[in-house]
């Protein structure tokens, strides 16, 4: 006891107590959303789909009609899955704020719980993609062969960095950085708006966990050569050498050609 | 020579060590007198006149770090397996070109930063050769005698874009693979020549095996000796003109006002030579460029969004996608005599570069026909003094830009969440429209410029300060300017239109009655500049100015 | 018309006929006075800026060190993070910055502040003396007087006509670029061999696709089956041969007459090559059933047979006829019926050829 209280004072006992708190508060949040994880992927009881049903009459039966079978304000839901609603929902797209070529990310306006339970609704009303589980998720799969189906597949418009592209009429491919790999998931099993579905009898589960490795390994990484300039390509490259480059040489031969007093 | 021709003679010491240098020099190989005559050659000084010396630099720095690259990078197309140190492409299959640029930016200590060092440096080069033109032509540098050296420039011009396209496709990476094949479809547009010259060109079918390996020798051989080459001429044909001056006190046509070649300006043309090194080095080190490890190997089946070229080919990228490949029903493709035209491709392709280039060429000559001015010119002028050509060097540069930016039209449209549909309809409207307004309000913007240089030279500078007159009102006063200050406002030429004259037969032929309307297009609209007349007149008022100052209670004109 | 030479901005007319004559104009004042600087009055200030200059190239040489050190410190391998490479890049550029910025800023500095500024006339003189040029043309008057080519027209037209042709061996020796083009642009790989269906398997796996896979809404890439196994030309035959394969409601197709039985169940393939400069067409949206190009926006109405609704693509994309085999997977039932890809001079006449 004495020797521990004489340590107290060392000047490192206040940094090894903090990351002995960091150690603790982190090993907690990780089993929280393990937990977390664990309760999104189990299946949904009766109540929640009850409780779902409650909410969607509520919040989204004005455009997806009673019953979710639709209406001329939008898309029925029958058979859409419960990965949809998932995706859907959880990154804030629907409920849509106006009517538009394409619904925007937004922050999501249910919590996780609620989420969960319109998913359940929706996934009682017919059988449809489910969630998808977190063993594909895992991020730790092949990152190069989940290149190659990236380029394939997704890099014509959303960009072969993931940082998005335009489409037809207002429409676009979003940039795909922070979106987490359950909501990637989702979209690609999905397929929302105008994204083309890609099944597990295309790109199977294996290979959508590749993608999502890829994804997340490369914006982890970061541009290898510095700020990547948006990763647009030759636009922005030439964008910024004609603004900046040219910009501060300019600044250099003005210095350079004016008398000094 | 001196010293030793002339024994008896005392001989003459140099004061330095580099003096003795020099004179051990020139006893064995002479050249003592090309010294002589550069040594203290006069060069006018103006921030404006360096972008000429930003390209020769990055030139410069593009063969130090091209000939750094070409130690490790390997031009081959044979298929191999990547097996170098970046995780998301291990094992892919790729060309042998691809993986070694990629060994260059992941394996080799400092690849990476000289592959940025050259792509940087590439744009910088073509950039600062166009601004360098642009500074060229708005300041009438390519009048007599400079005619030649303005299209030696065109040719430099050219010959930048070669070299940095054919530069941009040796990654082989699937940015400029798609490059190549636009490239490759444009050229199988060419009427009768068309696919054989796509077929000499890859060796056969796209993409074939050879076009990387040519691609690299016309890369690294032919078209830097044909830069150098031109650089040669271009200077030489500087240091036989001397260089041009701004219009200002104590300069004219018969001389070279500035600073003497040894040391300052040599100094500060030396030292520029670092501060442009260093810049491109900022930039390199902090700024990714042609990330070729996000576009994977080429292959024919995938296609990234925002797939560009480089900025100096984006104009013709962007023409090509304005035109229309269907005009209501009307096809643009057409099938005459059982062969096709494909006018969708060959118009946007060929004809405003096209336009382009000849007007940019044959420019200097268009001016000295219409204006018929047969005189060496050495002192600039000022955009504002020559407002119609100010104007139609805006109306071009606007017309290039619609085209630069229809080249990213679609990132126009998710950067401002506006419909991709909408801004190439917008900018099909600007490529016909924004010219003619760039033209017009170009020129009323110099006329404008002009005439508030004309009050400036007659009324002074307003300075601001307010006065209150004892009967109440209010009037800014205004300093006179100082004479040289005022003959850089007065001090250049104002023509008149002038009118068609008859040839030697005595006949006024229809070419030249056409040349009398363009020269009075050219020059009707004038503010001539203020005469001395004018100024005395206007000082009767800076008398009563002085005395406002003083707090006399008369009346004066208030500006 | 006239000249609007007006110095006032209301009303034309004219204040000035001026400009012409040379009475009229102001007379150039000269050189402004010198003005000296701090430096050549101030020894102190003289000193400070000696001092600053060095400390620039001061900084030049730590820039020089901090690449050296950049360079050795950090080494590449086979595990190397990209952070670290990213740091040794960015510890280069700034190494090399300091470098060349610490000596070109110092340069310059000594130059604006120490060296003399005066400004210096010097008198431009003519490139040539008047003497000289005509000389000069005298000289190349008689050279061509003397050569006789006036007079002998028969030296000099065989002449033209002998230099100009004397470049053709120039330009033929360059025939062995490549090949001469033949029919191979208008066929593909798709075309059955040996009377055997080709099956439509993935792009880049080369799996066999079944109808049953293709959900409504879906997209595949598409490369022939046997074309993984190839070992020359694969990307050749790749650059024609990828298609895009969609399912969409049956309803909303529309084939034409002899186009019934191209498509199956609501599922159609079609080139992925643009037919603008060929880029490969593969934004599908799956709502509004538009195929959209990356490269200059092209875009494609799928329930149209892929006709031109945007952009400066003028042809529909080509179609792939499809059916499925015994065991359920898709199959080409032919090659295209004309060229894909981008339009060039003989395309019409491989097309005919084709539907001969």
């Amino acid at each position: 006891m004495k020797a521990l209280s004489q340590k107290r004072r060392h000047p490192l006992a206040a940094i090894a107590l903090l990351l002995m708190g960091l150690l603790v508060s982190g090993g907690l949040y990780a089993v929280a959303t393990t937990v977390n994880q664990a309760k999104a992927t189990t299946s949904f009881s009766a109540n929640d789909a009850e409780e779902g049903g409650k909410l969607f009459a509520a919040n989204c039966a004005t455009c997806h009609g009673m019953g979710a079978s639709g209406s001329k304000d939008g898309p029925s839901l029958v058979g859409v899955g419960a990965a949809a609603v998932d995706f859907q929902v959880g990154t804030g797209r629907m409920p849509m704020q106006m009517n538009g070529p394409q619904a925007y990310k937004k922050p999501a306006q249910f919590n996780d719980e609620q989420t969960h339970q319109l998913s359940a609704y929706v996934a009682s009303l017919g059988p449809g993609p489910s969630i998808p589980e977190a063993g594909v998720l895992d991020e730790k799969g092949d990152a190069a062969n989940g290149g190659e189906l990236f380029r394939t597949n997704c890099a014509m418009c959303h960009n072969a960095a993931a940082a998005g592209g335009a489409l037809t009429r207002g429409k676009f491919a979003p940039a795909l950085a922070d979106v987490s790999g359950k909501h990637i998931y989702e979209a690609m099993v999905t397929g929302p708006q105008n994204m083309p579905v890609f099944s597990d009898a295309n790109i199977g589960p294996e290979g959508k966990r590749d993608i999502i490795t890829f994804l997340k390994q490369i914006e982890a990484n970061g541009s290898p050569g510095g700020a990547d300039l948006g990763a647009l390509g030759p636009v922005s490259e030439g964008l910024f050498v004609w603004i900046a480059g040219l910009g501060v040489i300019i600044a250099f031969t003005i210095w350079l050609t004016s008398r000094t007093s | 020579m001196s010293a030793t021709s002339t024994p008896n003679a005392p001989a003459f010491v140099a004061k330095t060590k580099g003096g003795r240098i020099t004179n051990f020099v020139d006893e064995r190989v002479g050249g003592s007198g090309i010294l002589r005559e550069f040594g203290r050659k006069v060069f006018p000084d103006h921030w404006s006149f360096m972008f000429g010396e930003v390209a020769l630099y990055s030139f410069v720095i593009l063969l130090l770090s091209g000939t750094f690259l070409t130690f490790f990078f390997d031009p081959s197309m044979a298929e191999t397996r990547y097996a170098g140190s970046y995780t998301p492409l291990k094992n892919v299959e790729m060309s042998v070109a691809y993986s070694s640029s990629l060994d260059i930016s992941f394996d080799v200590r400092g690849g990476l930063f000289m592959r940025q060092v050259h792509h940087w440096s590439a744009l910088l080069f073509v950039a600062s050769v166009s601004v360098h033109m642009l500074r060229v032509f708005f300041t009438g540098a390519f009048r007599k005698p400079r005619e030649m050296n303005w299209v030696v420039g065109g040719v430099l011009l050219i010959l930048s874009m070669a070299a940095g396209f054919t530069g941009y496709s040796l990654p082989d990476d699937l940015l400029s693979g798609n490059g190549l094949r636009i490239i490759d479809g444009v050229i199988k547009s060419i009427p009768v020549i068309g696919t054989y010259t796509s077929f000499f060109l890859f060796g056969g079918e796209f993409p074939g095996t050879a076009i990387i390996g040519r691609l690299y020798m016309l890369h690294i051989l032919l078209v830097p000796a044909l830069i150098l080459l031109m650089i040669v001429l271009h200077l030489f044909m500087v240091v036989v003109h001397k260089h041009t001056q701004y219009p200002g006190p104590g300069r004219n046509d018969g001389n070279v006002v500035g600073y003497p070649l040894g040391p300052v300006y040599a100094a500060k043309a030396g030292g520029f030579f670092f501060i442009v090194f260093g810049v491109v080095a900022l930039m390199a080190g902090f700024f990714t460029i042609n990330p070729i490890w996000n576009y994977g190997p080429y292959d024919p089946s995938p296609v990234s969004a925002g797939t560009q070229p480089d900025w100096y080919i984006g104009f013709v990228d962007g023409a090509l996608r304005l035109m229309p490949g269907i005009i209501g029903d009307w096809k643009v493709e057409q099938i005459w005599f059982g062969h096709v035209f494909t006018f969708n491709v060959l118009l946007p392709a060929l004809v405003p570069a096209g336009i382009i280039f000849t007007v940019l060429f044959t420019y200097p000559w268009i001016e000295r026909w219409i204006t018929k001015d047969n005189r060496e010119h050495h002192v600039l002028d000022r955009p504002r003094n020559a407002p119609t050509r100010t104007a139609i060097g805006m109306a071009g540069f606007v017309w290039y830009c619609v085209m630069w930016a229809a080249a990213g039209s679609d990132l126009i449209a998710t950067h401002f969440h506006v419909s991709l549909n909408d801004v190439t309809y917008w900018l099909r409207a600007l490529f016909f429209v924004g010219p003619v307004i760039a033209f017009i309000v170009t020129k009323r913007v110099a006329l404008a410029l002009q005439r508030k240089d004309r009050e400036i030279a007659l009324h002074g500078r307003e300075t601001g300060r307010i006065v209150r007159l004892p009967h109440g009102e209010f009037i800014e006063v205004h300093a006179p300017l100082d004479e040289y200050k005022r003959y850089k406002l007065v001090g250049f030429e104002s023509p008149s239109p002038l009118p068609a004259e008859p040839n030697a037969h005595g006949v006024v032929d229809k070419k030249e009655k056409r040349r009398a309307k363009l020269s009075q297009w050219f020059f009707e609209d004038r503010v001539a500049p203020a005469t001395p007349a004018e100024l005395a007149a206007a000082h009767g008022h800076h008398g009563t100015h002085e005395a406002v100052e003083a707090g006399d209670s008369q009346k004066t004109l208030s500006h | 018309m006239g000249n609007h030479s007006d110095g006032s901005p209301n009303h034309s007319g004219t204040v000035a006929t001026a400009g012409q004559n040379e009475v009229e104009k102001f007379q150039d004042p000269g050189i402004p006075p010198h003005r000296l600087r701090l430096a050549d009055t101030d020894p102190k200030a003289a000193k400070r800026a000696e001092r600053q200059v060095a400390l620039l190239f001061g900084i030049s040489v730590v820039g020089t060190l901090i690449f050296l050190v950049a360079y050795f410190a950090i080494d590449l391998g086979e595990d190397t993070a990209i952070a670290t490479i990213r740091l040794q890049n960015a510890l280069l550029g700034i190494g090399t910055a300091f470098a060349m910025l610490g000596i070109g800023t110092g340069i310059v500095h000594w130059a604006k502040a120490l060296m003399p500024d005066h400004e210096v006339s010097e008198e431009r003189h003519a490139i040539r003396t008047e003497e000289d040029r005509l000389a000069a043309v005298r000289i190349v008057d008689d050279i061509v007087e003397e050569t006789g080519i006036k007079r002998r027209p028969l030296i000099r037209n065989t002449l033209l006509g002998a230099v100009a042709l004397a470049p053709l061996p120039a330009l033929a020796v360059f025939g062995d670029l490549g090949p001469r083009p033949d029919n191979t642009l208008a066929h593909t790989m798709w075309a059955p061999q040996d009377g055997k269906l080709k099956r439509l398997t993935r792009d880049p796996d080369g799996t066999p696709i079944k109808a049953s896979d293709v959900t409504i809404g879906s997209a595949f890439h598409v490369i022939p089956e046997g074309l993984n196994e190839l070992h020359e030309g694969k990307l050749n035959e790749k650059a024609k041969a990828v298609v895009l394969l969609m399912r969409l409601n049956p309803e909303s197709l529309n084939p034409s007459a002899g186009r019934e039985d191209w498509g199956y169940n609501g599922i159609v393939a079609y080139s992925k090559i643009c037919t603008h400069v060929g880029c490969p067409v593969a934004l599908y949206e799956q709502q509004t059933h538009h195929l959209l190009c990356p490269c200059h926006q092209s875009t494609f109405d799928l329930t149209q047979e892929c006709k031109v609704i945007f952009g400066p693509a003028s042809r529909p994309l080509p179609q792939l006829p499809i059916a499925v085999d015994a065991e359920g997977y898709l199959v080409a039932t032919s090659d295209f019926h004309e060229p894909v890809g981008p339009s060039y001079w003989e395309r019409d006449e491989h097309e005919r050829n084709i539907n001969a």
